[in-house]
């Protein structure tokens, strides 16, 4: 059945103009007073929504052990390839002989998928609220273990962005120290 | 003409020019400023309180920038074109009365830099010299989006200044005469004595010409940057764009006062009479105009982030089929009216 397409007839109204030009006008007057919705980084900062997939970070047990067991499901998972692992017996007693003697990641390569989080038995790997750690060379770029767990005390309280020192805070060091 | 005199006219020009300065300066600001605010941002606002001192920071910005005259350009007229333009652009002012007179040193002095028996002409005359400025940038620059540029700009000048003329005409049929002084106190007297109210037609189509004139949206189809690159000033760079800039602002600065003085009587305030008021009289009036000019210069802030721009042809059917006819139309009807009004 054939559909019968009305097209649009404008009426000695529309053919004015000057109506919808003052229609237009008003429009942009009402938000010439609207609150603006600029966030003026890096004065103010963006609060990502939860689950938001930023920089990674290496969980701790209260008592201050690393959660990795170095069983290296994530850098298997990992589709970027870039989760470098060398693994070592953990000086600590308890279960869970082995521990991660270097956990590098490679931010340039990653494409923060969280696969490598939906992969550990442990739960130890994570990807936080993070997102602004900018560096200057690659190597910089290039996570450490120490990088890791540093990045779990500064946002294991879910308030990175919110914290008042936010200047100190700001500075992740995601630099290896070789 | 005597020392005292000459003095005079040399402060009313450094005035005038000096307000007309600090206008574009004000002008960059305020439309940076306002689209910002219409699209919900914030703009410049981190040099000086509120971003006041932005346009500076980019002046300096201009001067730093490498001035750069691209090896195949027609030199002379290349390096002319932007004075061109601009010069004509700060000239206009000149005519155009911006308060009543006052007395100081016992003598009558009206502000305005030449009280010209043909203003009106004057400045139509000049602003057709202006285009000449970006005609030129774009034929210099032997570049093809500038010629483009550069040809949307003659051919619109072209179609607009024939039905901006025509709807001035209809003003100087009402007042008897082409000075801008006899123009304003025609509009004198009572509120519906301005010529918005006696040619609300001509002021429409005087309005729509100015901004085509100006080259502002929506009629800027001589640098629209989505298709022409930058239009006439593609090749520009530094302080010769700076001065294509600043010409833009002036011209729009003139074009406020000429639309106030031609339709809202000028520095007039309604139901007062400003010569007996002395001195404050005249800071009145000077307010009025000052006022009136700022509303019109937000309008082409406020046009500007609100229309899309203009199709070329669509350009060319509202200036020829459109305004031109009813400009036509519009003088007739005065005519008319003014011979019934002689004949009794
Ligand atoms: S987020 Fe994805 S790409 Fe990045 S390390 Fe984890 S698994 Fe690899
Ligand atoms: S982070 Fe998790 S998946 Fe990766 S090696 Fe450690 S325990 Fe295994």
């Amino acid at each position: 059945m054939a559909t019968i397409v009305k097209s649009y007839e404008p009426t000695f109204w529309d053919k004015l103009y000057l109506p919808a030009l003052m229609r237009g006008l008003i429009v942009t007057f009402r938000h010439f007073f609207r609150k603006n919705v600029t966030i003026q980084y890096p004065d103010q900062k963006h609060i990502p929504p939860e689950g938001y997939r930023g920089l990674h970070r290496l969980n701790k047990y209260p008592e201050g052990r690393i959660k990795c067991v170095a069983c290296e499901m994530c850098s298997a998972a990992c589709p970027a390839d870039c989760i470098h692992i060398i693994p070592g017996p953990s000086p600590w007693d308890g279960g869970k002989e082995r521990y991660p003697v270097r956990f590098d990641i490679d931010l340039l390569r990653c494409i923060f998928c969280g696969f490598c989080e939906m992969a550990c038995p442990e739960e130890a790997i994570e990807l936080t609220e993070i997102y602004d750690f900018s560096d200057y060379t690659r190597d910089d770029l290039v996570i450490d273990k120490e990088g890791l767990l540093e990045v779990y005390d500064l946002t294991k309280d879910q308030n990175y962005y919110t914290k008042k020192n936010l200047s100190k805070a700001s500075s992740v060091n995601t630099s290896i120290d070789t | 003409m005597d020392l005292l005199g000459f003095t005079i006219i040399l402060v009313k020009v450094l005035v005038v020019f000096a307000a007309t300065m600090l206008g574009v300066l004000v002008m960059i600001y305020a439309e940076r400023r306002v689209s910002a605010f219409m699209q919900d941002r914030v703009g410049p606002n981190r040099v000086g309180p509120k971003g006041v001192l932005q346009p500076i920071a980019d002046g300096i910005k201009f001067l730093m920038k490498e001035d750069l005259v691209p090896e195949k350009v027609d030199k002379p007229i290349f390096i002319l074109a932007p004075a061109i333009l601009l010069i004509p652009a700060l000239m206009t002012f000149a005519v155009i009365p911006f308060g009543s007179s006052i007395n100081l040193f016992g003598r009558e002095i009206a502000l305005q830099v030449a009280d010209v028996n043909v203003g009106v002409l004057y400045i139509l005359a000049l602003t057709s010299i202006s285009v000449y400025g970006i005609v030129l940038a774009g034929w210099s620059s032997n570049n093809k989006y500038s010629l483009l540029g550069g040809l949307r700009s003659s051919a619109q000048l072209i179609s607009y200044e024939l039905a901006m003329g025509l709807a001035v005409v209809s003003i100087i049929l009402l007042a008897g005469s082409l000075r801008l002084n006899d123009i304003i106190t025609d509009q004198q007297g009572s509120f519906f004595s301005w010529n918005i109210f006696r040619q609300p037609l001509a002021f429409l189509i005087f309005l729509i010409a100015v901004y085509a004139e100006t080259n502002r949206l929506p009629f800027d189809l001589s640098e629209a940057e989505q298709e022409l690159v930058g239009g006439y000033h593609t090749e520009y760079s530094s302080m010769k764009f700076a001065m294509f800039f600043m010409a833009e602002y002036a011209n729009m600065i003139t074009a406020a006062a000429l639309t106030v003085t031609l339709f809202f009587g000028g520095w007039d305030v309604p139901l007062l009479d400003e010569g007996s008021l002395g001195l404050f009289g005249t800071l009145l009036s000077v307010l009025s105009f000052l006022l009136k000019m700022a509303f019109f210069l937000f309008l082409f802030i406020w046009v500007r982030w609100t229309f899309p721009r203009f199709r070329y042809d669509q350009l060319m059917r509202l200036g020829w089929k459109v305004m031109l006819p009813l400009a036509l139309f519009n003088i007739f009807l005065t005519a008319g009216y003014l011979t019934l009004k002689a004949l009794g």
